[in-house]
This record gives structure tokens, sequence and C-alpha cells, in this order.
């Protein structure tokens, strides 16, 4: 912005006078600038600040300044596209484990678990989920991708890794009687990288993976 | 570390350097009184200011003054904020079923905020009003920065004056920061972050249909955008949801959170070079940002790789934690998908470094090394980086202790900036770096032999010591980040963490005010052969040396007893 000095400052070796401290004001003056200023930073940060960026963003960006909420085909508002939701039918690909409680992904109180890495209750409930995976689908014998045994920092964690999506898809398939291959690509099709080849890990939205999956099977997973 | 990790690193520091520089200079500006190019339209807003609030910014204030100016100006935004709190169920916008804060945690969060440490009892969507979130906490993310760049320009001004006996404005530096520096950068990072998918709305929820069934859900929404460029610009680092910048209306993506982590260190880092500035030689700024870098990278690189390995409990089972094209692996308990492990620990370092807090992963679900860099960077001083203005004078605090030991070395009066370094500034300095220190490891040694205060941890055996240590560190040197699992709403932590809040803050502040008013009076010594420069490697080095010993030395007991202890019962 400013490399070289401007013409206009006397420079630096002109020794001005130093300055002298004058005396003190007096506790009410001071105590009336502390008022004063806090009531008009109140004001200014607290109310002029917020209000000009929300205006701004209802004009300029609403979808996003309103929560990036998805509309599904027959006109419901079925959540944020930011937010990760529950999925538990089969015929559904399942997010990670949420930590939200009571209600797992409760988008008005998010909350990560907390579990230090040597809680003998995390290995636990990592295994058990291990079980319920391999349960639901006996033909998935690989070891499963983390993300699946794992609860996120915010228990709304809208994103799975691709494997950890690519894990599911036979059982996925066959709860929707849809080819496997079918619902591979589907997945692939839904990959984000990271961005800028460097930023984040490749993702899959399970929501709008979910959506693409209804349309593909026309319709919801039967319950 | 992986080459994603390296480069991820790299291109941040990169892109830091490339803002911080500029800016840097554009602050000095703004400290002293210059004019400021297309901001100039806000002169008028700032001499309306000044008008009402009977201020002539011209005044030189003493030490004393100034000292006293800091003091008051806290102590009446800690009351209104406290009052703001207890009252927040009956004011306008409340929503329906919110109530008053309760008396411990309104205190709590009063300091919290007032003190730039934003440590949170509370979470934000389900305890405070949007208009709390707004009119209290969002307006001391701002002026507590600014308080902290106005003692560091006082701070500065000791050191560059000759012979004089005023060190500035309080209420000039104050306004003027807010006005010209914070208000600004946030406006342009707020809308940048909506773009990015940052909710920003007066509404407070969303009510939407599950697609898999089960009925209505409530997403809550507010003014979060607003609050999250200023929580990180001002190293506040109070989210407006509970679980802070992990929340993905809070930071929807890894672009998102690439522009909150440079928000972070962005101000802390700027600050070097115009403390190079103020002192005329940008070589002094140069050399302190390559010091807090120099103890920065190698604590990153450590918690990146640490997580990277992931966690050892779980490779018994068929957990497939590796990383591959297809996912990026690594301990991802406590860690959302779409940051992944590096960007994950990238910004546990730089929130701990600076004295953020903020937080986009729950550090309490970190393996015990990669837990314990976050932990130690705090517990060095927060002089890494450090909060706004509080890490350079806490930096240039180890800086007077530095020449004094080299002093004592080669037997000479130590000099720093061309002022003579004498028995009071060594007292007051180690004052300043000891107590934090001392309110740290003695908060938590009470906590350890207070049974409730035990009760509250989350996890067993030496990590649970760890919560505790954490959140005590955390509060004396006004950080704000937790192990979370931690509940720190009982009156015990209310209270003790409170106190050790006001201890980390003031305790510094008063004695920085009193050496820079001592400094402010002395007359620069001429340079000499004997005296040693201030901008070398060697120097460097000993400053880094300096931090880092006097930060081994106090914590690595009490480290032993934590994450060590923990890390050697892992498989």
């Amino acid at each position: 912005m400013t490399a070289h000095p401007r013409s206009t400052p006397a420079p630096a070796s002109s020794l001005p006078p130093e300055p002298a401290a004058e005396p003190g004001v007096g506790w009410l003056a001071t105590l009336r600038a502390a008022a004063v200023l806090l009531a008009a930073a109140t004001v200014l940060c607290g109310l002029l600040y917020p209000l000009a960026v929300t205006g701004v963003a209802q004009l300029a960006l609403p979808e996003q300044a309103n929560g990036s909420l998805v509309t599904a085909a027959d006109g419901r508002v079925v959540g944020s596209a930011l937010v990760g939701q529950p999925f538990t039918a089969p015929g559904y690909f399942w997010g990670r484990p949420s930590a939200t409680s009571p209600l797992p992904y409760d988008a008005a109180a998010s909350a990560g678990s907390n579990l230090a890495a040597s809680n003998p209750a995390l290995a636990a409930r990592a295994a058990a989920r291990v079980g319920e995976l391999r349960a639901a689908d006996p033909e998935a014998t690989g070891p499963v991708p983390a993300d699946l045994v794992t609860t996120s920092a915010s228990g709304l964690d809208p994103d799975i890794s691709p494997a950890g999506a690519l894990f599911q898809v036979t059982r996925v398939a066959h709860a929707r009687g849809l080819d496997p291959a079918r619902v591979k690509a589907l997945v692939r099709e839904h990959v984000e990288p990271p961005a800028l080849g460097f930023l984040g890990d490749p993702r899959v939205n399970v929501l709008r993976l979910n959506l693409a999956l209804d349309r593909l099977a026309g319709g919801p997973p039967a319950r | 570390m992986s080459t994603f990790a390296v480069v991820q690193l790299g291109v941040y520091l990169l892109v830091l350097v490339a803002l911080a520089i500029p800016l840097g200079g554009y602050i000095a500006r703004v400290l002293r009184g210059e004019s400021l190019g297309p901001l100039r339209v806000l002169a008028p807003v700032e001499r309306a200011l000044y008008r009402v609030a009977g201020v002539r910014p011209e005044r030189e204030m003493s030490a004393l003054q100034y000292t006293a100016a800091v003091l008051l100006f806290s102590l009446v935004s800690a009351l209104a904020l406290y009052a703001l709190q207890r009252l927040q169920a009956v004011v306008p916008l409340a929503p329906a079923g919110r109530d008053a804060v309760p008396p411990g945690v309104a205190f709590n969060t009063a300091v919290s905020f007032t003190t730039n440490t934003n440590w949170q009892a509370y979470g934000g969507e389900t305890t405070m009003t949007p208009l709390t979130q707004m009119v209290g906490l969002t307006v001391q993310n701002f002026v507590s920065a600014a308080v902290g760049i106005a003692v560091l320009a006082a701070f500065v001004r000791g050191f560059a004056r000759r012979a004089a006996t005023g060190l500035g404005n309080f209420w000039a530096d104050l306004v003027r920061v807010t006005l010209y520096v914070l208000l600004p950068l946030a406006l342009v990072v707020a809308l940048v972050l909506v773009a990015t998918g940052v909710v920003q709305t007066l509404g407070d929820h969303a009510t939407t249909t599950l697609l898999d069934g089960g009925g209505d859900r409530v997403i809550a929404l507010g003014p979060v955008a607003s609050q999250v460029a200023i929580k990180q610009l001002g190293t506040n680092g109070g989210g407006f949801f509970n679980v802070n910048s992990a929340h993905p209306l809070e930071n929807p993506s890894a672009v998102a959170g690439f522009i909150e982590l440079l928000a972070i260190l962005l101000i802390p880092a700027a600050l070097c070079f115009t403390f190079g500035r103020l002192v005329d030689d940008a070589r002094q700024g140069v050399a302190v940002f390559l010091a807090m870098l120099a103890i920065f990278v190698p604590l990153t690189v450590g918690t990146i790789a640490a997580e990277e390995a992931g966690n050892p409990a779980l490779a018994a089972l068929a957990v497939d934690q590796g990383g591959s094209d297809l996912q990026g692996g690594g301990n991802l308990e406590g860690k959302e998908v779409r940051f992944g492990v590096a960007q994950s620990a990238l910004w546990a370092t730089a929130t701990t470094a600076a004295s953020n807090g903020s937080v986009d992963s729950m550090h309490d679900a970190y393996t015990p090394l990669g837990g314990l860099a976050p932990l130690w960077l705090i517990q060095l001083g927060e002089v890494v980086f450090g909060g706004v203005g509080s890490g350079l004078y806490g930096m240039l605090l180890f800086a007077v202790l530095a020449v004094f030991i080299a002093g004592l070395m080669v037997g000479r009066t130590p000099e720093y900036l061309g002022k003579k370094i004498e028995g009071f500034e060594i007292k007051m300095a180690v004052v300043a770096l000891l107590v934090p220190a001392a309110a740290t490891l003695l908060g938590a040694a009470l906590a350890v032999t207070t049974p409730d205060a035990v009760a509250a941890t989350s996890n067993p055996g030496p990590h649970g010591f760890s919560e505790i240590l954490y959140a005590f560190s955390s509060a004396a040197n006004n950080n704000g980040s937790a192990f979370a699992g931690l509940d720190a709403s009982g009156d015990f932590y209310t209270v003790a963490l409170g106190l050790a809040m006001l201890l980390g803050r003031y305790w510094v502040i008063v004695p920085v005010l009193a050496i820079a008013g001592r400094l402010a009076k002395k007359a620069p010594v001429p340079l000499s052969a004997g005296t040693l420069p201030t901008h070398t490697p060697l120097f460097i080095g000993l400053l880094v040396g300096v931090v880092l010993l006097l930060g081994a030395l106090t914590f690595v007991p009490a480290l032993a007893l934590g994450p060590i202890a923990e890390h050697l019962t892992l498989p």
C-alpha cells in the first residue's frame, strides 16, 4: 500500500518537541468520556454495523444470509445445504454420528462430544458404530472410513468423505433396488474436491446426495 | 505432514505477510493521527465523538492518566455488559422463553468480553438473545480490541519519545482504532463471509422439515457474520453459536475457514510492522515478527503431524484413518470433514498463538500431543502474535527481559531501542510476565483440590486434569478457547476464571503503562560498540530462547501430569 513514505509529514529527523502531559481533567470528566464513548460504540458497532451488514447481505446475498435453505421438488423446505440432518433409513446415505443432545443433529443446540482420544468411551462408541454399519450391510467388510465412526465438532457436519459415501453404496442400492454402479456414479458426481486444490478435505454433501438419490429413484425410500 | 498441509501452511503464511505489511503501515498512520486517504470521510464522525464525550484528542496523558482512563473505560464496559445480560429478557428483540443470564455466568461473560478473552461459559444460541449478542458482545469485541491496540501504542511511544511525559491520548487512540481500523476491516470481512454462506439476519431461526422423516426441526440463525468478522479480527474469539467456528453457519467451507484464519492473525502480525514504523526502525518490527514465526511454525507442524497420525486407540478397530484421494483421514473426532485435519490443526495453533480462542474443531478431542501444542502456545503468555496489541506488548516485555539477560552476561547496562533498561523496568516486566503464569498454576491447583471443580471434568484420567489446566491457562492469558468438555458454568469456575481473566489483563496493562511512563522520560543512549543490536538473528534467537525457556520451566511439570501422561497411556 505505502512502501515509500509520503512527502507531507515531517521527516523523523526534524525532532519535533516532545509532548508533555497536561494536568488531569478529574474523575468526572474521565467517567463522562468513558460512558459517552461506550454509548457511541454501542450505536456504531452494536447497531449500525450489524444492521448495515444485514441490509447489504439481505439485498445482495439473500440466499446465503438466510441459511442456504434447500427446497425439495414438492416445495417443502427440507433443511439447509450447510447443516447436516439425521438420516437413518437404509435407503439414504447416512451422515456422521452427531453429539448434539438429546436429539442428534439438533441445529438449535450445536455440540461436540469432547471425548478425549484416550477416553475408553470413544473407542467403545466407535466399535458400536462399526458394528451398526456392518449389520446394516453384511457385504461392507472393508475398514470403515474414520469420518463415519467419529462425531464432528458441531454435531451438524453436512458432509462425509467420498470414502464414507462409497462405503454405503451397496446398502443404499439394495434398499432402493438400484444398480450399485449407478449409485456409485451418483456419489462420484457429488464429490467436492478441496478448494483451489489444497483447502480442506474432499467431501460429499449428504443432503444434496440424498435429494439426488430421491430424484434418481423417483421418490423417497420405503420406510 | 502431507503435501496438502505443507501447501496450505505455506500459502497461509505468504498471504498473511502480504496483507500484514501494508496494514501495519496503515495502523501506524492511524496511531500518529495522520491523514488516511479515502477513510478521511469518517473524520467528521471522529470530531463529533470527541465533542459529545468532552475530549480534546491532542491532550497528552501521563502514564497514570492513561492507565486511569483504560481502567475506568473497562469498568464501565463490564458493568454495562453485566446489566444487559441480567435484563435481556425484558428488553426488545428478546425471543420468547429466553431468560436473564444467571449472575455467575453474567459476571464471567462481562469480564470475559471486556478483557478480550471471550471465554464462554454459555452456549450462544441457547443463552443469549440476538440483541445481547449485537449490542453487548459485538461492541466489546470492537472496543476491547481497540483498548489493546491503544495500550500498545502508549507503550511504544514510551520507547519512541525522548524526555517526554505524555504517552498520547487514550480516547483518541480508542476512537481512531475503532473507527479507522476495526470497523472498515470488519465490514469487508463480514460481507465476504456472507458470500461464503455465513448467515446474517435479524430473524432467530428457520423451521425446516427433515428429509428422512421425524417432523420439523429448528435451525438457529442470527446476525452471525457481523459478529464472526470482528471476533476473528479483534482476537476475541467468542462465537455466535455454542461450537463457535465449527458451526456450519458460522464457517461453512474451507474457503471461509481460510479467510477466518487470516483474520485471526492479521492484526497481531500487522502490529509488528506498525511497531517498526512507530520507532522509526522497520528492522525492529521485522525481528519481533520473525521471532513469533520461529515459535509458531514448528508448533503448527507438530500439531498437524500429530493429528494426521490419527488416534491410536481406534487403530485396533477396523477403522481407516489413513489419508487418500477419497478421504482426508487423521483424528477426525471433533473435527469437520470440510476443513479436514490440516486446516483444523492450523486453526488450533493460530487461535492459541493469537489470544483469539475461536475454534473450528474441538481441542478436547485432539490427540494428547496435538492438544499439547495449543495449550503450551497459550501458556507462553500469548506473545506469539497474541491478542491485538496485548500480544506485542507482551513480546516486547520479553525483549526487555532478553536484553537484560544479555546485559548480565557481558556486564553492561542493557538498552532496548535506545532506552536504558533499569531495575524498575525489569521488576515491572517480571511482574507482568509472572502474574498470568501464577494465576494459571495456582488456579489449576485450587481446582484440583476442590471436589465440585474436579467433578465438572468430562474425561477420566490425565485428560481431566488437562481440561482444568487448559481452562486456567486460557483465562489467565485471555485466550478464551477451551477443552470444552469441562462444565465451566458452575460457581467455582465462573468466579475463579473470571478473576484469572482480570489478573491476566490488568495486572499486565498496569505494569506495561508504568514502564512506558518511565521510558518516555528517559533521554536516548547514543549507540556504541557495546550496544546489543536488536534486529539481528542473534537477538531473534535470544528472544525466542527466553520465551521458550520461561514457558518450559514454568509449565513442563504441569504438562507432564496432563497431556504427556495421557500420551503414555495410549496404545
